[in-house]
């Protein structure tokens, strides 16, 4: 039996079917969550996959995050539950305030699409432990909001408490600037590309590491992400070792 | 009920019908189908449907020419998409429309409705929609209203294709000052379907229900086609502004998984989006193909403003909506998947067989032995009785008069002897120069200031995004890949509009086989002048011969397009621009080929040969080429050779990498052969004609392949049993694009100086990075673009 | 001699254009357990300075500008507002 992973499908969710596809690769057994329904069905964890939920017209993530779905995402993770929130799932995550910080728009006000690098700052979290060596992994952006924010206050704290979990990071590695840093696309603060909650069970990320999950499409380094995330909830859920075998 | 009046009104100073944009023959013709004088409701009827961009009043002639049969063809021309089966039970659905006027008035939602047009096209037709092509077209990027218009065309294909989750992974940014006052928005979209799920816009079955689902009906875009597509546009003249449409991509997201749940789960007997025509449209012709008619009662439909006329409900544009044909009993079902998904949905009328479009306000009532079921409600008024075939099948037709202009210049005969007269610009000539400011020129630059802003990655299908040749996309669950390209040849279709359609073909057809995928048909977006000008129309009707040539000789059915007519601004028409969107399949995606170097030491070999003419050409515009200097020529059967080689050769594993030579000549496509790999390589080029013609001329039919050393001799064998000429150019490697030139071509740079060599050109590929990167950006005007880590 | 003056300029969607951020606000009303409000209408707001000679040729600058870079004429409309000598002075139960 494999691991039953819910994945949100909000009105105007586009990355849902990519993320069960990648929880697919990894030996989960993806199940779309709703988002008009409580029910969580049992899973063991739960991303919020990317897309524009509700249009995102007013604020990016604001209208979901009063969905019934949310309401039991947010009990779930009080109780310890993994929750994975990519780009707009990120977004979701913050305006509900389930992950620290908010996502503000572009620093050249426009959308984004393209592929950075990003560096794992904690390898032994849920979210990270089997995803290799400390290396630059490449995975594409697609995002017009996503630029990190919190005041110094906060940002001092998420650092001194290692609850930053991901960089942007230039090709070879070295750490991508504030300001006018090509490797940092959208201008996030200290180059956050993600984040962790105090507690360690809900993350969120603005890169995709669904869309580089499958050598095919030019690179798989977001795969040791979404299969940490695989393993951490099967283990939960007392179900490691077929999930094992998913991983490459 | 009572019947409204006739449009008799003598009191007006111009007659109704001519305000509407119909002639005095049109009304006419009208009179003669209905056999007595239409309404003012059904004159605004047959105003939106007998348009040119609703009927093809003035190209239907000359698109019965085309050839539509092919292999796997499973729908054609007449529906909403053309579907081609690939196997495994699956089919591709693929179209381009245009959406240029709207885009000249309002660029963001003109590009955005534009997009979620051609979507509804796709899933109309039961399958996802999996990619979008944007081919677009603006006047002199320094000019300070053609930025403002790419600003906001970017952002509206980016606006809408982000959010309804399709990546857009291709298409084209071109330049050139006719379309200053007109630009152009093309736009392609690619779908995947199972072929069981196949959907045809029709409405068989009388007492089945017409339902209208998706947004509400506003006064979006009233008179928006009739007005926009049937009359010269003069951007600042108020009383033509129409009502904007305005798009919504999250309730067309919405309307994706809403129709393609129907179609899964078998609800709907037909179905068709509602786009120019509205109402009108969609009726009209889900009856005519059936031979049905509807009645329609109007108060049915949902509306989002108060006091909408019936004509405004009729011919509203407004986006995002939906028809279908079911069967009373499912009624129930369909209503449930609507409520889920949030979208309205009403029955706004029934099939019928009296092949009528009746239109009613102010209820039905029931009535099982009526004709489909219901009559008019006791209260209420018939507004509109039209035969369903007279506003489309039967629709009027214009034999245009074409003629062709005095100076009339046509293609040198295929193997026709170089001429030694091409008056070109060669004194003096550098050829590093030239090549570093054709990579860095508004044309050829790098586009990724622009497809940045798309999202290329969504659905996760993506094997090469924009910017790298033809776009490949992997279809799940299948080794198979589609590979997609569009591409048009206006430059040389302006002198010789026969050949820009069949150069544009080639190159379209060119770019997918080079990747080892096969062509499977063709579809085009064909963006002309006023078709009542003898010369306009002459370029129309021989785009179209080219068209059918090209695709004739390669073998290609053409499955459907669009005709954007009266593209002309108060400075002039623009070039005539036969725009192609092709779609190919690669039965493995393991044996994908792409352009860039691959491998230190790999051999370069030109197949195919150069010929003269550099009129149209990138390094013509650049040089300021005289018009009267030569066009190139193209030998339909030499390409149609050359494709199937390439295939051949890709399929055998013998080519690393293959490439096209196209825009820039050789020089540009060695070029970016080294930028993309980030490897140099080090070139001879054998001379035949003249420095310009072999570096940057752009006679078709070429590719610059490379190879392993060992497969070198296998390549150049199986290129002389395809009749193909091979020449061994030199091999990849080191960090600079060398190439030196010999034979009998002195250049006047070198010749100064007393050299009977021409200048080689040695220039670091990150030199020509820099220029190929900046070019576009520094072209709009635009703060300097981040440069990709990495990159693919 | 010129006196600063401030205004705000209220963008919205004319009437009858479709407006899909109004339709989400509208939309999501019913998770909130709001009841009874419709026709919400999502436009911008616009606080300047401008220096000039009086009141009226201030309005002038203004008007300019908001009719030409601060709405989009073909599917917005504006409003100007006079807001006196200091910033947000007519606001009135402006939320926080």
């Amino acid at each position: 039996m494999s691991v039953r992973i819910g994945v949100v499908v909000f009105p105007g969710s586009n990355c849902d079917r990519d993320t069960m596809h990648a929880l697919d690769l990894a030996g989960a057994e993806p199940v779309e969550l709703w988002h008009e329904t409580a029910d969580l069905q049992g899973a063991a964890g739960v991303i919020l996959p990317g897309g524009f939920a509700y249009g995102d017209y007013v604020r990016a993530g604001v209208i979901a995050r009063f969905s019934p779905v949310m309401r039991s995402i947010a009990d779930f993770a009080a109780d310890g539950g993994l929750v994975l929130g990519i780009c707009n799932g990120f977004q979701v995550l913050a305006e509900a305030g389930l992950v620290p910080g908010a996502l503000l728009r572009n620093r050249e006000l426009r959308f984004l699409g393209r592929d950075v690098h990003i560096a794992i700052e904690q390898p032994e979290t849920p979210f990270t432990h089997l995803a290799g060596p400390r290396r630059p992994l490449r995975m594409p952006i697609a995002h017009g909001e996503g630029c990190y924010y919190a005041d110094a206050a906060l940002l001092d704290e998420l650092e001194a408490q290692g609850q930053v979990l991901f960089r942007y990071v230039r090709a070879d590695g070295s750490g991508a600037g504030e300001t006018d840093d090509p490797a940092n696309p959208n201008g996030s603060l200290r180059a956050i590309a993600g984040v962790i909650n105090a507690a360690g069970n809900v993350a969120g990320l603005m890169p995709h590491p669904e869309r580089a999950s499958e050598a095919i499409l030019g690179s798989d380094d977001g795969f040791g992400i979404i299969a940490s995330f695989v393993a951490s909830a099967a283990e939960r859920a007392g179900t490691p070792a077929t999930v094992a075998a998913g991983l490459r | 009920m009572t019947v409204a009046p006739a449009a008799e009104d003598q009191s007006l100073a111009v007659p109704l019908h001519r305000t509407l944009g119909l002639t005095d023959g049109e009304l006419e013709a009208i009179q003669d189908r209905l056999g007595r004088p239409p309404n003012d409701v059904e004159l605004a009827m047959f105003s939106v449907m007998w348009s040119e961009h609703c009927s093809y009043k003035s190209s239907k002639p000359l698109l019965r020419t085309l050839p539509t049969a092919g292999a796997g063809v499973v729908a054609g021309p007449g529906e909403n998409a053309g579907v081609i089966s690939i196997g495994d039970g699956l089919a591709v659905a693929f179209k381009i429309e245009s959406h240029n006027h709207p885009s000249a008035v309002e660029p963001y939602q003109g590009a955005a409705t534009g997009v979620g047009g051609i979507l509804r096209d796709i899933f109309t037709m039961g399958a996802r929609p999996i990619a979008i092509l944007d081919a677009l077209r603006f006047g002199d990027p320094s000019d300070a209203r053609t930025r403002h218009l790419v600003d906001g065309v970017v952002r509206g294909v980016g606006g809408y294709g982000n959010c309804v989750g399709v990546p857009t992974v291709g298409g084209e940014l071109v330049f050139d000052p006719s379309y200053t006052g007109n630009p152009l928005v093309n736009v392609m979209a690619i779908g995947l379907l199972e072929e069981r799920l196949l959907t045809l816009a029709q409405a068989p079955g009388p007492g089945n229900l017409v339902v209208l689902f998706g947004s509400a009906t506003g006064r979006d875009g009233i008179g928006g086609a009739s007005v926009l597509a049937s009359a010269t546009f003069t951007h600042d003249d108020p009383s033509k502004r129409p009502s904007v449409q305005v798009g919504d991509p999250f309730a067309e997201k919405l309307l994706i998984e809403v129709s393609l749940e129907l179609i899964e789960r078998g609800l709907v007997e037909g179905l068709q989006d509602l786009g120019a025509g509205g109402i009108t449209c969609a009726t009209s012709e889900m009856a005519d193909r059936s031979g049905t008619g509807m009645l329609v009662d109007l108060d049915a439909v949902p509306r989002r403003e108060p006091d909408m006329a019936p004509f405004e409900i009729l011919i509203s544009e407004s986006q995002e909506r939906m028809l279908a044909v079911i069967r009373p009993d499912r009624e129930a079902a369909v209503r449930e998947v609507c409520r889920r998904w949030g979208l309205p949905c009403a029955v706004i009328g029934r099939v019928t067989a009296d092949r009528d479009i009746r239109v009613i306000v102010g209820g039905v009532a029931e009535d099982p032995s009526a004709d489909g079921g219901i009559v008019p409600g006791a209260r209420s008024v018939e507004v509109a009785r039209v035969p369903a075939s007279a506003l489309t099948s039967d629709a009027i037709v214009h034999e245009r008069i074409a003629t062709a202009p005095a100076r009339v210049r046509s293609a040198p005969a295929p193997g026709s002897p170089a001429e030694p007269t091409d008056r070109l610009p060669e004194r003096g000539m550098d050829p590093e120069a030239v090549l570093v400011a054709l990579l860095g020129s508004a044309n050829l630059s790098s586009r990724r200031p622009v497809f940045e802003q798309y999202d290329s990655t969504v659905q996760v299908n993506t094997v090469t995004g924009p910017g790298r040749g033809a776009a490949v996309l992997r279809v799940k669950g299948t080794t198979k890949g589609l590979v997609a390209s569009t591409d048009a040849n206006a430059t040389v279709g302006a002198f010789d509009p026969w050949l820009g359609a069949a150069l544009s073909v080639a190159e379209a057809t060119r770019n997918v086989s080079i990747t080892g995928a096969r062509p499977l048909g063709v579809t085009n977006c064909l963006n002309f002048g006023d078709p009542t000008r003898p010369e306009a129309f002459w370029q129309l009707s021989e785009a179209v011969r080219g068209l059918a040539d090209a695709c004739r000789a390669l073998g290609l059915p053409v499955i459907g397009g669009n005709v954007s007519l009266y593209n002309e601004s108060p400075t002039g028409a623009i070039l005539p621009t036969p725009e192609i969107g092709v779609v190919g399949l690669i039965e493995d995606t393991a044996n994908l080929v792409g352009p860039a170097f691959v491998e230190d030491g790999d051999a370069i070999l030109l197949v195919g040969e150069a010929g003269p003419g550099l009129a149209g050409s990138d390094y013509a515009q650049l040089g300021g080429v005289a018009v009267e200097d030569d066009l190139p020529s193209i030998d339909l059967e030499a390409e149609r050779r050359l494709q199937e080689w390439i295939r051949e050769a890709v399929v055998r594993g013998l080519v690393a990498s293959a490439q096209d030579v196209s825009g820039g000549g050789l020089a540009v496509a060695l070029a970016e052969c080294a930028m993309w790999s980030r490897l140099g390589a080090t070139v001879r080029l054998g001379v035949s004609h003249s420095p310009a013609v072999d570096l940057f001329g752009e006679s078709p039919s070429r590719l610059v392949v490379t190879t392993r050393p060992r497969h070198a001799p296998a390549v150049e064998l199986l290129a002389r049993q395809f009749g193909l000429p091979t020449a061994l150019l030199g091999s990849v490697g080191g960090e600079r694009l060398v190439i030196e030139l010999a034979g009998a071509g002195a250049t006047g740079a070198a010749e100064e100086r007393g050299s009977r060599v021409a200048d080689p050109i040695d220039i670091p590929v990150a030199r020509l990075l820099q220029a190929w990167d900046h070019g576009l950006a520094r072209a709009l005007g635009w703060g300097s673009p981040s440069s990709a880590p990495g990159g693919r | 001699m010129t006196t600063e003056f401030r205004f705000a300029v209220n963008v919205t969607p004319k009437p009858g254009i479709l407006d899909p951020q109004g339709r989400a606000v509208e939309g999501s009303l019913q998770h909130l357990g709001i009841e009874g409000v419709s026709a919400v209408r999502v436009g911008r707001r616009v606080e300047l300075t401008v220096s000039a000679a009086d009141a009226a040729a201030a309005r002038v600058v203004v008007a300019r500008l908001a009719g030409e870079l601060l709405s989009n004429p073909l599917i917005e409309a504006y409003a100007i507002e006079e807001l006196g000598p200091s910033s947000s002075t007519s606001v009135t139960d402006a939320g926080g």
